[in-house]
C-alpha cells in the first residue's frame, strides 16, 4: 500500500527520515521524468542543527549569549534551565521564528540566520512546532487542524478546509489522527476537544508533513500529570518511530532525562550544561534551577 | 508603637493637573455658547413640544397613508441591507491590506487605515450627497453611501479584529511553512470570524439607522416623508414616520442582538 503522505509531498521534500546512507542510483532518476530531482542523501550533513555562538537580547537585555551546540540527526535532545532563560527563544530562533542577535544557525544544511524568507519557508517544510499551548483553530474541525500541518508543502484554497482537499492529503491527515489516536474525533470542532486530546492533534499536525526537525516547547506544561505523561509517552513513541530530531524543553526533570538522548541547559544567559541523559542524574540538572 | 499616619482622603492635584481641569472647563463653556444653549429656550420649550404632540398625535393610520409609508419602510431595509452586504464583503479585502503584520507591507497597511480614516471622517449624508450628484437621485445614491460608511466601519474594525487575534496558531502554521496568505485564510480569519460576526451585525444596524435619513437628501427611504410631513406641517403622518422608523430599528436591534448569541455563542 502506497503511503499517502508521500503521494502528496513533492519528491524533494521526501527523504530518509532514518538518516541512511542513500546513493542514487540510475533506476532513482527516470528519462525525461523533470519533476523528480535526485536526492543525494550522502551530501546531507550529518548534523541537523548546528548553532554558533548565538546571541539573543530583546532591545537592550540580554537574552542569552555565545550559545553552541550541534544535534545530530535522530537526537532528541531537552533544553532545561530555569523560567527566563531563553529557552523558548532560542527554540525560535532555531526556526527563524525570531532573528538572532548575533551568531549563527544552521538547520538541515541551510544557514537560517541570513536567510531569505523564501528560502525560510522552504526549509520549515521539514520541520515542525509543538508548543506548551495546542494552538489549534478552536472553530474549525480537527480534520482540518491537522491538514494544515501540509500547507507548507501545498498552498492554496483546496487546503484550508478538509471539505475541499483533495483524497490523498485527507488521507494524510486522517492517518496522522490514527497515529494519535483520535481518528474517531475529526469532525469534531477544535474547542471540543479536552486539554490532552487538542495537544495529540497538535501533535498529529506537527507529524502529519513528515518533517525531519520537531521543536517542542513544554509540550506538557499545560496538562495535567495524566495527561502530560500520557502525550510525552505518546509523541516520543511517534518521533522514534519516524526517526525525527527533537529538540524539546520541559520543567520535568525526570522528562528530560527520560526522554532526552541528550541535555543542553542554560544558566546566567549562557549555555552551562552540554551532557548526554545517561551521564546525569535527577540532582545535576535541579542545580540548574538554583 | 509606629506613627502611621493616614493618607488624605483627597491628593491635592499637580499644578499640570489643575491647568487640564481648567482648560477642560473653558473648553465646555465655550462650547456650550457656540452651540446656542439657552436655558431660557429650555425652559419655554416644554409648551411648545406639547402644543406639537398634540397637533401630532393621533398618528395618521389611514390605510393609503400606511401602504405609502410601508412601501418606503420596506425600500429603507431594501438600502440598508444592500448597502451593508456590499460594504462587509468589499470590506474584508480592505481589512485584510490594513491589518498590520498580514498580508501586506507597513507603508500599504499605513495608506489603507488612513483611506479607512477619511471614509469614517465623513458623514453618511454627506457620502448620500456625493452620490446623488454621481448617479442621481434614488435609493442606488442610499445603497452606495450606506456601502462606503459600511466600509469605513468595518474595514478598520475588521482590521482591529485580525490584529488582535492569538498568534498562537499563526506561528504553529509559520513554523511548518505555510504562507502568508494560507496562514491568514487558515489561522487569523477562523479565529477573528465571531468578532467579525458581531461587527457586521453592528454594522447592519447602524446602516438601517442611517438608511431611515437618506431620504431627507433624496437618497431614497422614508426620510423624504418625514421631510414632506414635516414641510406641509402633516404632524400626524410625520408622527406616523417617526414610530415606524422607531419599530423597525429597534427590531432590526433585537435581531441583530438575537443572531449574534445564536451565530456567536457564548464565546463572546
Amino acid at each position: 500500500m502506497t503511503d499517502p503522505v508521500n503521494e502528496i509531498l513533492a519528491p524533494s521534500r521526501v527523504s530518509d527520515r532514518a538518516g541512511a546512507q542513500r546513493v542514487p542510483v540510475s533506476g532513482d532518476v527516470q528519462a525525461g521524468s523533470a519533476a523528480a530531482p535526485v536526492v543525494l542523501q550522502d551530501a546531507m550533513p550529518r548534523h541537523d542543527v548546528s548553532v554558533q555562538g548565538l546571541t539573543k537580547n530583546f532591545g537592550q537585555t540580554p537574552i542569552f549569549a555565545d550559545v553552541s551546540f550541534r544535534l545530530l540527526r535522530g537526537e532528541a535532545v531537552a533544553l532545561v534551565g530555569a523560567n527566563g532563560t531563553g529557552k523558548s527563544t532560542l527554540l525560535r530562533c532555531l526556526l527563524g521564528l525570531i532573528p538572532a542577535s548575533s551568531g549563527t544557525v544552521e538547520v538541515l544544511g541551510r544557514r537560517i540566520t541570513d536567510a531569505r524568507s523564501a528560502d525560510l519557508r522552504v526549509l520549515r517544510c521539514r520541520t515542525g512546532l509543538v508548543s506548551q499551548k495546542h494552538n489549534l483553530v478552536p472553530r474549525l474541525s480537527v480534520l482540518s487542524n491537522v491538514l494544515h500541518g501540509l500547507l507548507g508543502s501545498h498552498s492554496g484554497p483546496r487546503y484550508w478546509s478538509q471539505s475541499f482537499a483533495p483524497l490523498p492529503a485527507r488521507r494524510a491527515a486522517i492517518d496522522a489522527l490514527e497515529q494519535v489516536g483520535l481518528a474517531n474525533l475529526a469532525s469534531r470542532r477544535a474547542d471540543r476537544l479536552s486539554g490532552g486530546q487538542s495537544q495529540r492533534v497538535a501533535i498529529a499536525r506537527a507529524l502529519v508533513a513528515k518533517p525531519q526537525l520537531l521543536i517542542a516547547d513544554e509540550p506538557c506544561a499545560s496538562l495535567d500529570p495524566a495527561a502530560g505523561e500520557e502525550v510525552m509517552a505518546l509523541f516520543f513513541k511517534l518521533v522514534r518511530e519516524n526517526g525525527v530530531t527533537v529538540v524539546f524543553t520541559s520543567h520535568h526533570v525526570d522528562h528530560a532525562l527520560d526522554y532526552g538522548d541528550r541535555v543542553i541547559g542554560l544558566a546566567g544567559g549562557k549555555l552551562a550544561l552540554d551532557a548526554t541523559a545517561a551521564s546525569l542524574t535527577a540532582s545535576d540538572l535541579r542545580g540548574l534551577y538554583d | 508603637m509606629t506613627d502611621h499616619s493616614l493618607p488624605r482622603r483627597l491628593e491635592r492635584p499637580s499644578a499640570l493637573a489643575f491647568l487640564g481641569y481648567v482648560v477642560a472647563i473653558v473648553i465646555v463653556i465655550w462650547a456650550f455658547q457656540g452651540a446656542g444653549f439657552s436655558l431660557d429656550k429650555v425652559l419655554t420649550s416644554p409648551p411648545r413640544f406639547a402644543d406639537f404632540m398634540s397637533r401630532a398625535f393621533p398618528p395618521n393610520l389611514e390605510s393609503e397613508v400606511m401602504a405609502r409609508l410601508g412601501r418606503k419602510m420596506v425600500e429603507t431595509l431594501q438600502i440598508a441591507f444592500a448597502g451593508a452586504v456590499l460594504g462587509v464583503i468589499l470590506s474584508l479585502p480592505v481589512a485584510l491590506l490594513a491589518a498590520r503584520g498580514l498580508i501586506a507591507g507597513p507603508w500599504i497597511n499605513g495608506i489603507v487605515r488612513n483611506i479607512l480614516g477619511f471614509i469614517r471622517a465623513v458623514p453618511d449624508i454627506a457620502w448620500a450627497l456625493v452620490f446623488v450628484v454621481a448617479v442621481g437621485l434614488g435609493p442606488f445614491a442610499g445603497t452606495l453611501a450606506i456601502m462606503i460608511d459600511t466600509i469605513g466601519f468595518c474595514g478598520r474594525f475588521f482590521a482591529d479584529d485580525m490584529e488582535a487575534v492569538d498568534k498562537g496558531p499563526s506561528e504553529a502554521l509559520t513554523a511548518t511553512g505555510a504562507r502568508r496568505l494560507d496562514i491568514t485564510a487558515c489561522a487569523t480569519l477562523p479565529a477573528a470570524a465571531p468578532a467579525f460576526v458581531s461587527t457586521a451585525l453592528y454594522a447592519l444596524e447602524k446602516a438601517v439607522r442611517s438608511s431611515t435619513i437618506l431620504g431627507l437628501v433624496g437618497a431614497g427611504g422614508i426620510g423624504i416623508e418625514l421631510k414632506v410631513g414635516f414641510d406641509l406641517f402633516d404632524y400626524p403622518t410625520a408622527m406616523t414616520v417617526i414610530l415606524m422608523i422607531a419599530v423597525v430599528v429597534i427590531a432590526i436591534e433585537a435581531l441583530s442582538t438575537w443572531a449574534r448569541k445564536t451565530i456567536i455563542g457564548e464565546q463572546r
